[in-house]
């Protein structure tokens, strides 16, 4: 019917192609194209972070991106992060550290982290803070979240 | 919230964006970082037949160093000038204010280019570009244009940008030796849009004030440079009781609006505030003792 | 097997069941679920607070690519009733003793001949995608004559009526009192008469709302995967509007990213997205996006008081009356529950003997107007404690002094409050010791002489320094019921179901710590389903910070059915007395004879039905036990809490900078904090005579 074009990316390290019209938001493509529901949509317009996504490497909002404009990228979601049956660190002291309840953020607030602890290693945590400002999450309170990204930056066991 | 159908070209040279936007006519938009456009797209507030997305455009980003200024992309992410070393020491101000611009995660997509022809008066890289007088260097197949910050912002998300017309560069000013800058700013969350941000940058000559540059975000319409508050300091130390003066000048020359997120009066206040602290901070910056 | 912890589950932190899933991003929220042959649902909602619908035409958006059916508001009323004015009804205490008027108005499923709020549904569509759902709705032609919008809660009544059949815009009138409020106000030495606004609020949840159905048309039935924190109510309104038997009707909650009440009741979408699956005989799912939650999920709040307070020289409270208006937005889903809460929340923490409280309920051409965290509450405690803070500044008094003077002390413990609470039941505080809750609060802030030395320090330097108090006694653990089945299945493990519908608080967790502890049992071994009406006959839901406490006692109740079962068939099996057996890790044993032991499995295996049953002559097959219970009314629970603006934040200081440093419980057995209930419950269990009312806290 309309203008659909082939996508394809690499996610979580596997080569995906899927149909797309240029209008298809990167989170839907994603989400609905191939079946990554981990990525959540909460707002559409990059207020609250839950879809963030890592895209070369980087962290970004995918309801901001078509998928069209994803083509050839690298794409990282949170079902890349645990190997195997083993939770990634970040993932552990989340759990740990109470920093999920309805676990709806958790994705976005987990790409989101592991992106800003590599951006900047050593923030304090006024930083973290302000970091983690960048996602939404209205269940938490966001101590449990701050106390785990700081040790997740800090290096600690989980 | 899922945006309307629209033809969708991606080209690769600049030549080839340019002829695309003259020939869509005015039903064509300029996808850039997407991370204002994307959002209205969603919203279904804005409906372009036709998008050109020059985020494959080569030679249309990058930090370039031109002697006295730099030259500075359309597409150079938000996030890269965050972490360029080059801007950190030749244009502090920007450097600083690009802190200020919404989240990494959107300064990972988010341009320069597309913030200042997007002139969101709540904006930082709009005021950087009019407290350093930065000039927009503007391509269409007609030519190149070379519009002063002064003349590009023209009223709220408007600019002197013409329907054919991209971004290519944004030319800053590199700072003078001696000068300190500051930008400073006060938003609900980090992250969000500014309430009021002030930009700041001052050069001392024998403690002597040489230079002055004041603008604010989320006090007016468009960016504009305070003369009145710049001149108040000129040649002076930059006593705080000078600073109080320039603060007070600002707030009274400043336009605010009131919204649901504060009164055109508390933003008055603010205005107030930020131009002491970003005065304070770029005096002693300067090397000029508190 | 891996052991029981010996000290229990309850009370201890044990890992999160919830968290595995939910962290690797294998959640499924109602928009992760695709079913087979679906359709995406998107609604024509409207731009205009008020206005009639002159003429609407669905061909063009009918004819649009990829849409596989269109349905207007009128179309559907012809074939769907209205969602009932009251969700709740109104207890039959609560109507004796309250004076009232409610003529509520029942709320269509989507706008017929008028609109009356922004929001508010007129059409519906079902597309291949929600993106050309949207464009369809795009081509829907339709004309609005605007009507005048009422806006003003307190001039509602003289505005354009939204409901004619009611036939005002003043929908409901509540009214207590106890003592002779005229009289103690008139003769009080001081009054204070203050005028507070509480705005409007959103829960605003991170998952919007989104329903998602699919009809089985070989067995006639329906199952509805909706975010909300009530399956069962949604069961119950869905197979009415249906005329459809319930046992018909399966909804399941699926994770559910956050409520906060604001999932707390049926909305239309509930009934019309099954409808629809029904109607074209495809699933159909609906992702409610966040434009839509904004403007059509409920708002709550939104009250006018005029409050007045009599006190004398010594800041004791003589009377109180309030009076106030609630803007309900065009309809008021759960009907005058949240408004009497306020209003049953008014005397807090105080023996104040004169009070009286009026409440008028309105409509207007806003959001409908529901439950939000702590429904009604806030909103009492608001005027309480600012007119406490207001009388003690007019007589020149520490806050905390006159709330201390006020508050009810230890000794007049139970304390009879002389209104009844919005269950009906008449309200008594069960324990507590309010001023020493009071005290602890401010003690932990540092006191009061040492913050007001700091206070006048820093005004000196022209920075203002704050103190903030707030103190409340709530209802907690409300009825009316709530069920659970237990069962052993044949893997001997113990499954329980509950009407609870988790919405991120951890019930799969918690649930399972109070079922390992009422069998003593390794938590490994108990399974829990919720939210899911197929479990379950009869369930309630999640709202009003009531599962913990509701469905644990179902649980306990249930298992203790079961458990006599279980000990029977084992004394049969063991050829031993009941008495002299125990139920421990998993199996019963003889007590101090290890040995002679059977397992939940094998003792599961004889009680079934069959050839190879083992189970004592005569007893009923089967491990499996329902039960509902029904707390007889709330208990109360107290908290004072006590804030400051700390030194060193400057005269702008913003409440950010606000530490909220004493949270204190202290005493009471019942009213200790919601986590330490199941302490209480545990007591109760192992000890019958220990049964009262209190228990249920
Ligand atoms: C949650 C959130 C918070 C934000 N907070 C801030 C903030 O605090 N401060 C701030 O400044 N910004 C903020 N932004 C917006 C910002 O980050 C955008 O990146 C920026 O304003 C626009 O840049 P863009 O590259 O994304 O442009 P786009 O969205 O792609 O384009 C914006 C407009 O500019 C036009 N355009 C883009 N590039 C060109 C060009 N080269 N030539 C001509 N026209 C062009 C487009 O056609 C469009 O009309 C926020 C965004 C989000 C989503
Ligand atoms: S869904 Fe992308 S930021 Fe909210
Ligand atoms: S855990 Fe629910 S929104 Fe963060």
């Amino acid at each position: 019917m309309s203008d659909t074009r082939s996508v394809t990316v690499t996610v979580n390290g596997e080569r995906r192609t899927g149909e797309a019209e240029p209008r298809l938001l990167l989170s839907d493509f994603l989400r609905e194209t191939l079946g990554l529901t981990g990525t959540h949509v909460g707002c559409e317009h990059g207020i609250c972070g839950a879809c963030t996504v890592h895209v070369d490497g980087e962290a970004v909002r995918s309801c901001l991106m078509f998928a069209v404009q994803a083509e050839g990228a690298e794409i990282a979601t949170v079902e890349g992060l645990a190997d195997g049956e083993t939770l990634h660190r970040l993932q552990q002291l989340f759990s740990k550290h109470r920093a999920l309840q309805c676990g709806f953020c958790t994705p976005g607030m987990l790409m989101t982290a592991l992106d800003l602890v590599r951006h900047r290693p050593d923030m304090t945590e006024a930083e973290i803070r302000s970091g983690m400002a960048a996602v939404l999450c209205r269940c938490t309170g966001y101590e449990g979240i701050v106390h785990a990204v700081a040790e997740y930056a800090s290096g600690g066991e989980a | 919230m899922k945006p309307p159908r629209f033809d969708y070209h991606a080209p690769e040279s600049l030549e080839e964006a340019l002829d695309l936007l003259a020939d869509s006519g005015p039903d064509a938009r300029i996808l850039a970082g997407g991370q204002s456009l994307v959002p209205v797209l969603n919203f279904r507030l804005a409906r372009p037949g036709v998008l050109i997305d020059i985020n494959r455009v080569t030679g249309i980003a990058g930090i370039g160093d031109a002697g006295d200024r730099l030259t500075i992309g359309a597409m150079t992410r938000q996030r890269e000038i965050e972490v360029s070393e080059t801007v950190a020491r030749a244009a502090p101000l920007l450097h600083e204010a690009t802190g200020h611009v919404a989240h990494l995660p959107i300064r990972s997509r988010g341009t320069i280019g597309g913030s200042m022809a997007n002139a969101d008066p709540a904006a930082e890289d709009p005021a950087v570009a009019a407290a350093l007088e930065a000039t927009m260097v503007c391509r269409s197949r007609r030519g190149e244009r070379r519009i002063a910050a002064a003349g590009f912002f023209v009223d709220v998300l408007t600019t002197a940008l013409e329907p054919d017309e991209m971004l290519v560069a944004v030319e800053i000013p590199k700072i003078p030796a001696g000068a300190g800058a500051a930008f400073a700013e006060i938003s609900r969350r980090d992250g969000d849009f500014a309430l009021a941000g002030v930009a700041a940058q001052i050069a001392l000559a024998n403690g002597r004030v040489s230079d002055a540059r004041i603008s604010a975000c989320g006090l007016g319409p468009a960016p504009v440079r305070f003369r009145e508050a710049e001149e108040i300091l000129l040649d002076g130390a930059c006593e705080p009781a000078a600073i109080a003066a320039a603060a007070a000048s600002v707030a009274a020359a400043c336009d605010p609006h009131g919204d649901v997120h504060a009164s055109a009066a508390y933003r008055r206040q603010l205005a107030e505030a930020m131009t002491r602290r970003a005065l304070a901070s770029a005096r002693e910056r300067a090397g000029g003792s508190a | 097997m891996t052991a029981t912890s010996p000290d229990g589950y309850i009370g201890r932190s044990v890992p999160r069941r919830e968290d595995r899933r939910l962290l690797l991003g294998q959640g499924a929220y109602v928009a992760d679920l695709v079913l087979p042959g679906m359709v995406h649902a998107a609604f024509a909602r409207s731009q205009l607070a008020h206005a009639r619908i002159a003429a609407i035409d669905l061909a063009r958006a009918a004819a649009e690519p990829g849409v596989a059916f269109a349905l207007d508001g009128a179309a559907l009323a012809r074939e769907m009733p209205p969602i009932g004015g009251m969700q709740v009804t109104a207890p039959k205490g609560w109507a004796e003793r309250v004076e009232h008027r409610i003529g509520l108005p029942p709320q269509n499923l989507m706008a017929s001949d008028r609109v009356r709020y922004v929001g508010e549904a007129f059409a519906v569509v079902c597309a291949d995608s929600r993106y050309t759902a949207e464009d369809a709705i795009e081509a829907i032609d339709v004309e609005f004559e605007p009507l005048p919008a009422v806006v003003d809660p307190e001039t509602a009544k003289e505005g354009e009526i939204l409901h004619p059949d009611i036939g005002s815009n003043a929908v409901a009138e509540l009214h207590v009192e106890k003592g002779d409020v005229a009289r103690a106000m008139a003769a009080a030495p001081h009054r204070i008469r203050r005028r507070f606004r509480h705005h409007r609020y959103a829960a605003m949840p991170l998952e919007c709302r989104g329903v998602a159905a699919e009809y089985d048309r070989r067995t006639d039935s329906l199952t509805v995967w909706s975010s909300t924190q009530v399956v069962h109510w949604v069961r119950k309104e869905l197979a009415a509007a249906l005329g459809m038997a319930e046992e018909k009707v399966r909804v399941l909650a699926p994770d559910v990213g956050g409520g906060f009440g604001g999932k707390g009741h049926v909305y239309p979408e509930d009934l019309i997205i099954p409808y629809l699956a029904r109607r074209i005989g495809r699933p159909v799912r609906w992702v409610e996006d966040r434009h839509e939650h904004i403007l059509n999920a409920a708002h709550s709040r939104d009250n006018i008081h005029e409050a007045e307070i009599g006190f004398d020289d010594e800041g004791r409270i003589l009377a109180f009356r309030d009076r106030f208006v609630v803007d309900s937005g065009a309809y008021s889903p759960v009907g005058a529950g949240v408004a009497y809460n306020t209003t049953a929340h008014l005397l807090g923490p105080y023996h104040i003997e004169n009070f009286s409280g009026t409440t008028e309920m309105v409509v207007t051409n806003k959001t409908p107007n529901a439950p939000y965290r702590g429904a009604g509450r806030p909103e009492a405690t608001q005027v309480t404690e600012r007119l406490m803070d207001i009388a003690a500044d007019a007589l020149g008094m520490e806050p905390a002094e006159i709330r201390l003077r006020n508050m009810i002390g230890p000794e007049r413990m139970p304390y009879a409050v002389g209104l009844p609470y919005r269950d009906g039941v008449p309200m008594t505080y069960d324990s507590g010791d309010y001023p020493e809750s009071l005290r602890r609060a401010v003690d932990e802030i540092g006191g009061v002489e040492a913050f007001r030395a700091r206070q006048e320090a820093a005004r000196a330097e022209g920075r203002w320094l704050g103190l903030g108090l707030g103190c409340y006694t709530e209802g907690t653990g409300v009825g009316p019921f709530e069920g659970a089945t237990v069962k052993v299945d044949a893997s001997g493990k113990i499954v329980v179901s509950t009407g609870a519908c988790p919405i991120g608080q951890g019930h799969e967790t918690v649930f399972a710590q109070v079922t390992a502890d009422a069998w003593k049992v390794p938590i490994e071994d108990v399974v829990v389903l919720l939210a899911d009406t197929s479990t379950l006959t009869m369930g309630y839901g999640s709202i009003a910070s009531r599962s913990t406490v509701t469905s644990s006692m179902a649980i306990g109740d249930a298992s203790d059915k079961v458990k006599a079962k279980v000990l029977a068939v084992a004394a049969h099996l063991l050829e031993a007395s009941e008495a002299d057996l125990e139920l421990a890790d998993g199996r019963v044993a003889v007590k101090g004879v290890a040995e002679m032991s059977v397992t939940l499995r094998e003792i599961a295996a004889a009680a079934a039905p069959g050839w190879l049953s083992r189970r004592p002559e005569g007893s009923e097959a089967g491990l499996e036990a329902t039960s509902y219970y029904e707390p007889p009314t709330v208990t109360s629970a107290h908290a004072s809490s006590a804030s400051r603006t700390p030194a060193g934040c400057g005269s702008s200081a913003m409440s950010r900078c606000t530490t909220l440093a004493g949270w204190s419980i202290p005493g009471s057995p019942t009213a200790r904090s919601r986590a330490g209930w199941c302490r209480v419950w545990a007591a109760r269990s192992t000890n019958r005579s220990n049964t009262t009312s209190r228990a249920s806290c």
